[in-house]
């Protein structure tokens, strides 16, 4: 009879794979209202807002919620309400659109190095590892000092921070799959790399990847916030939530909202990922979706 | 005297992924006596496991007792509280797992993980429990017990692994011992050495005993009564005699016609050959290693050794051995999976490409493969139509209805119905997906199909079923086979010719008729005489019988220019066969067997 | 054993080698008008390129790479563009702080994350571990500086308790330190934490599973038991990675924090160095995150080798 060693495989197995619908758990829609929410804003914000994001409002600097500022007024006496809103095209559309760019890079040199293997296979991890020991911080600073803060620049060192993580993630995961006997069966058929890559190995690992897939999202939410922060992210008068937070700064002291609702913010959006994340990665044979190597 | 297990009509739900509840074992009573030995027989399913683990008072995550109670020299196991439960798991009642590998902790020494249940239960201290536990493993039958027991589970082979397992469960001398399918994962000849090793230790502590097994043969050697279950439910019980002679329920009938009879040879055979081969390897070397930056070759790691082995047209070569023997690997060299690093493959004459990507698509769709697994070998991703469809677009530019006409009529060929090629794996039972696995070999109308280890994950009968769908198609087509097996039944229904292999290296050759009849290669002899028979009294014969040998199975097989039989064989000469590959001799018309002895010197060993 | 490991330990200086050339070629990319930032935009010509001979800019990429590699391992880490000390003075003063600070809250984070995680995967779906779940969950929800201003708000603002500003840190008297430490740690602290404390719990659950704690259930072994004599040597080297992985994350969350509170350490230097285009300080505080980059992960698999059976005895 077969070796059973009872070693569940790295993906998730037959049983639990097709067609079984998760039940919503309360945390998941949770998770997902939020990101609804945040997704409208970054998407009809702009249209939303009740006063364009540059107009001063008559309340005076840091004044505290009327009738005509929601929210209040920031340092310079515009509507918090509108520019938070405005802002959020930024805080998730460079975010997200950074992450699929890594994403994809990532997950193309990853599938290529687990199905090839050999010398390349090798000199890949070992690239990967030496790009992962550097703090990503550093990296972008370097990189923006350089190059300056344009946002096809912040896009692109986002995204090629997070392309090692994701490459390393989507090796282990083509790995499990590219041991499998179905993909074998493909390489038996003498089926190209391109064919095997996108037919076989890529649909089972859709599920791993689109839980990765969020983890990077909910990174790179936090990192270009903490760039705006330091000054090096979205450049005034544009403002991303990181970047509100630090030009409102001067009134923390007096507990005005406009410093730290803006950080509330993403704090939200990036919980709304993470219980997202959290709902799909449950259950099911649990592939550590968390970055453990 | 009453009994020291009852089970009284227990029900047992299980939750489906969707969170259902579903009975899984509907109303199952049954007794074992102080001193019994019972077996509980079934298929995947039946709930054995269940039952045996509820004889623990354990269910696992995920299932839950409606009904029925669990007593244990009249204490109601069920009813117990958690420190109680502790108290007699272990001490009363213990458990060998199916699979040591997964069930020993890698972290902890052996001897620790067997003196533990003493130390648990406050039988002895430190010192007694160590030495006890060195005993007990000697009582096993267990090489250097002292040493093995510093030792980490992963330094020892399966079966002795399996035989720790049961060294652990004996050391508070428990009044029930509960064996899952101990020897299911062991090779054949390991097995007898392990089963042996049970019977003889549970007769020396008069303890009861509950073993669970899907095989038959294996049962009817340890067990006074038997158990069927099928379902869930108890079909059939009685003492072993009586169910193996007289089976009263249809199931108990078709589960003991799955077990045939040994193999004699002189099966179903077709004339065969004297055409040219379809399929030559010669001198056929392979290993796992990876180039390294700086290592040379070594000769220790391969995994096969200058195999030569043809395959006719329409003919069924059974390629047999054991585990470590290579066999799955030769088929994935000829599949292109896999690059030997000597020797060639050639198909009707022509030599094959290394890899699969550098070979030509005609003579790709001439040799298919199937593999063990039905649940690893489709794409869960992928319908069934998808799966087979795909080879007849890639290898004939099949499409729409033509290929559909053809889907369905493959389908049909190998049992299924037209409209599962909509379904998804995961609608389909183990068997089934085999059935597709088929169906998608032959839909490139090949020359050549490998089977590797097909039958090995399907139950009993499910299996029986798929032998006889090969057989047919073989019939059918013009399609030669090369039929990857460990199970010398199976392989005497279906082959032609016989090769055996051990460690990478071939040990013996010719057609099954002569193989079985008359085999010549001492490891040759060793398996056949392994393959247990469906009688009480079989495992005592074949221990008696057996010559006696100088080294423990599971001792690390060598690997170098010598016999890697070597270190288990009463025929070994010492100064040839660890220096010089065996040579060939002619045992027989197309029967060689590869050995430094004399076939005369072979055909006089005792058997 | 030992084979893999100095294999490992070979890797990493590989690693730290191609970091090296990494990090001077990154810096290559300022805008090199160091000149003109030193002496100021109404300078001319004849004066900066006179500037730019004398600090040795205009020789070859490789040449300068060379000779700065060579200082590195003589520990003369070249000289502040901007103010003309040696880059090695500067940063020794800087690294004392960051170090006490990245120390401190490795020394509370460690202990505290393992034994809540562990908690945690030992009583799962409880209430203990839902809200420890929650928390961690809202708390790396939130990024570095937000955690750092929120705690600020209420620490330093509303209870007036500690410094919200940090300038001059006086490590002479405990209180000093506290006050200076306090609110820097406890930002790292809390992020660091909620990292940890997550994957610990995912490390133990998921070594939980196996069945081999099923088969010391069936022994008859108690709760704690199972925990901390079969699943723990397990689950060691997948927290020493989730340990080293996080101590990582303290390297990268340092320097938000430094500015934040205007801590001074290695990380605000290196940030203020970048807007000055100062190369060399530049150069030198990347190495030396990079570095403990390199020493943490290279440290974690040492010990995964050590602590698993499987690789300290081969079969």
């Amino acid at each position: 009879m077969s070796d059973a060693t009872g070693n569940a495989p790295a993906v998730p197995s037959l049983a639990s794979t097709k067609r079984v619908r998760r039940k919503l758990t309360l945390f998941g829609a949770i998770g997902i209202a939020l990101l609804g929410v945040n997704l409208a804003c970054a998407l009809f914000g702009s249209f939303l807002a009740p006063h364009p994001p540059g107009d001063i409002n008559p309340g005076g600097a840091f004044a505290p919620p009327s009738g005509t500022a929601l929210l209040g007024t920031d340092y310079l006496s515009r509507d918090l309400f509108s520019r938070l809103l405005d802002g959020a095209r930024f805080s998730i559309g460079v975010a997200g659109l950074a992450t699929c760019i890594g994403f994809l890079v990532g997950m193309s040199i990853g599938f290529t190095a687990a199905e090839i293997r050999g010398r390349l296979d090798m000199a890949v991890t070992w690239a990967v590892d030496v790009l992962l020991s550097f703090p990503p911080i550093l990296l972008a600073l370097l990189v923006i000092a350089g190059l300056g803060t344009s946002l096809p620049v912040l896009i692109g060192t986002i995204a090629f921070i997070q392309s090692p993580r994701v490459a390393r993630v989507a090796r282990a995961v083509a790995l499990g799959i590219a041991a499998l006997e179905f993909v074998e069966v493909a390489r038996a058929r003498g089926e190209s790399l391109a064919s095997i890559l996108i037919r076989e190995i890529f649909p089972s690992a859709v599920r791993p990847l689109a839980v990765e897939f969020g983890l990077r999202l909910s990174y790179a939410v936090l990192f270009m916030s903490s760039l705006s922060f330091l000054g090096l992210g979205i450049q005034p008068p544009d403002a991303d939530w990181g970047g509100m937070v630090r030009e409102n700064l001067p009134g923390l002291y007096y507990g005005a909202l406009a410093s730290i609702v803006p950080g509330v913010m993403i704090g939200l959006l990036v919980l709304g990922i993470n219980l997202t994340v959290d709902w799909l990665s449950a259950g099911a044979d649990a592939q550590m979706s968390e970055e453990l190597r | 005297m009453p009994p020291l297990l009852e089970i009284q009509g227990l029900c047992v739900e299980g939750r489906t992924p969707r969170g259902h509840w579903v009975p899984t074992v509907r109303g199952v009573s049954l007794t074992v006596a102080p001193g019994e030995v019972v077996a509980l027989i079934g298929e995947s399913g039946a709930g054995k496991t269940t039952v045996a683990l509820a004889s623990l008072s354990y269910m696992r995550p995920g299932t839950r007792v409606v009904k029925g109670g669990v007593r244990l020299d009249g204490i109601d196991l069920l009813a117990l509280d958690a420190r109680a439960r502790r108290a007699a798991r272990g001490k009363d009642v213990a458990y060998v797992a199916q699979s040591a590998q997964a069930a020993l902790n890698p972290a902890i020494t052996i001897g620790e993980q067997v003196a533990e249940p003493m130390r648990l239960h406050g039988i002895a201290t430190r010192e007694e429990a160590r030495c006890r536990a060195i005993a007990l493993l000697a009582r096993l039958d267990l090489p250097d017990p002292a040493e093995l027991a510093g030792r980490y589970p992963h330094q020892a082979s399966g079966g002795q692994q399996q035989r720790v397992m049961v060294a652990m469960a004996l050391t508070c001398q428990p009044k029930l011992l509960v064996l899952d399918e101990p020897t299911t994962g062991l090779d054949v000849t390991t097995q007898i050495e392990v089963l042996k090793a049970i019977k003889d230790v549970i007769r020396t502590h008069h303890s009861a005993a509950m073993y669970v097994s899907h095989d038959l043969a294996v049962v009817a050697q340890i067990a006074d009564r038997i158990v069927v279950m099928k379902d869930g439910a108890v079909v059939e019980e009685g003492p072993t005699t009586d169910i193996i002679a007289h089976p009263r329920e249809d199931y108990t009938r078709e589960l003991i016609g799955a077990v045939k009879p040994r193999p004699v040879g002189g099966s179903v055979n077709f004339a065969v050959r004297e055409t040219a081969p379809l399929l030559t390897v010669e001198r056929l070397s392979a290993s796992f290693a990876r180039p390294g930056f700086l290592s040379k070759h070594d000769i220790a790691s391969n995994v096969l050794q200058e195999v030569d082995l043809t395959i006719g047209r329409r003919e069924v070569v059974a390629l047999v051995g054991e585990s470590g023997s290579g066999k799955s690997t030769l088929a994935r060299v000829i599949a292109g999976l896999h690059a030997p690093f000597a020797g060639r493959v050639a198909l009707d004459g022509r030599p094959l490409a290394a890899r699969a990507r550098r070979r030509d698509r005609e003579m790709l769709r001439r040799i298919q493969i199937i593999f063990q697994s039905p649940d690893l070998s489709l794409n869960p991703e992928q319908t069934i139509g998808e799966a087979i469809g795909r080879p007849l677009k890639l290898y004939f530019g099949l499409r729409g209805r033509r290929r559909a006409e053809r889907l369905t009529e493959l389908l049909l060929m190998v049992g299924l119905a037209a409209d599962h090629a909509a379904r998804y794996p995961a609608e389909l039972s183990g068997g089934q997906r085999q059935r597709v696995a088929i169906a998608r070999a032959f839909s490139a109308s090949p020359d050549l199909v490998l089977c590797d280890e097909i039958l090995s994950s399907l139950d009993t009968i499910v299996a029986a079923q798929v032998l006889t769908l090969m057989r047919d198609l073989r019939a059918r087509h013009d399609v030669a086979y090369l039929f990857i097996s460990h199970d010398l039944v199976t392989v005497s229904a279906i082959a032609d010719r016989v090769v055996v292999l051990y460690a990478g290296r071939v040990c013996e050759a010719g057609s099954a008729a002569s193989v079985f009849s008359a085999p010549a290669h001492p490891y040759t002899v060793l398996l056949l005489a392994s393959v247990p028979e469906l009688r009480q009294g079989w495992l005592e014969d074949v221990v008696a019988a057996r010559p006696p040998t100088r080294v423990q199975t599971g001792a690390a097989m060598p690997r170098d220019l010598g016999c890697p039989f070597r270190i288990r064989c009463a025929l070994a000469i010492p100064g040839r066969c660890d220096r010089e590959p065996p040579p060939e001799r002619r045992v027989a018309a197309g029967h060689v067997a590869y050995c430094h002895r004399e076939v005369t010197e072979l055909r006089a060993a005792p058997v | 054993m030992l084979a893999l490991i100095i294999r490992r330990l070979v890797l990493g200086l590989v690693s730290l080698w191609a970091i090296s050339v990494l990090v001077f070629s990154a810096t290559e990319i300022l805008p090199g008008d160091v000149a003109t930032a030193i002496l100021g935009n109404q300078t001319t010509e004849e004066a900066r390129a006179a500037l730019i001979a004398e600090l040795g800019l205009d020789r070859p990429a490789h040449e300068r790479y060379l000779a700065w590699l060579d200082g590195l391992f003589r520990g003369d880490l070249g000289t502040s563009l901007a103010t003309e000390t040696p880059v090695a003075r500067i940063v020794s003063l800087r690294i004392t702080n960051t170090l006490v600070l990245a120390v401190a809250t490795a020394i509370l984070a460690v202990p505290l994350s393992l034994g809540l995680g562990l908690l945690a995967a030992a009583y799962p779906n409880s209430l203990f571990d839902k809200s420890l779940t929650v928390g961690s969950l809202l708390v790396i929800s939130l990024p570095e500086f937000v955690v750092g201003l929120l705690l600020a708000l209420l620490l330093a603002v509303r209870l007036k308790l500690l410094p919200a500003v940090v300038t001059s840190p006086d490590f002479t008297s405990l209180t000093g330190l506290l006050r200076a430490l306090a609110l820097p740690a406890l930002t790292l602290l809390a992020s660091v934490q909620a990292h940890m404390i997550r994957m610990t719990r995912a490390a133990v659950l998921d070594t939980m599973r196996r069945p081999y704690i099923e088969m010391a259930l069936l022994k008859g072994a108690s709760k704690g038991r199972i925990i901390l004599r079969h699943a723990l040597p397990n689950a060691l080297a997948p927290i020493v990675n989730v340990v080293a992985l996080n101590l990582g994350y303290l390297v990268s969350g340092v320097v938000i924090v430094e500015v934040v509170f205007t801590y001074p350490g290695l990380g605000r230097l290196m940030v203020d160095a970048v807007s000055a285009r100062d190369i060399p300080i530049v150069q030198a505080t990347a190495m030396i995150f990079c570095a403990v980059y390199v020493f943490l992960t290279l440290a974690a698999d040492v010990v995964t080798v050590l602590t698993n059976p499987r690789l300290r005895h081969a079969k």
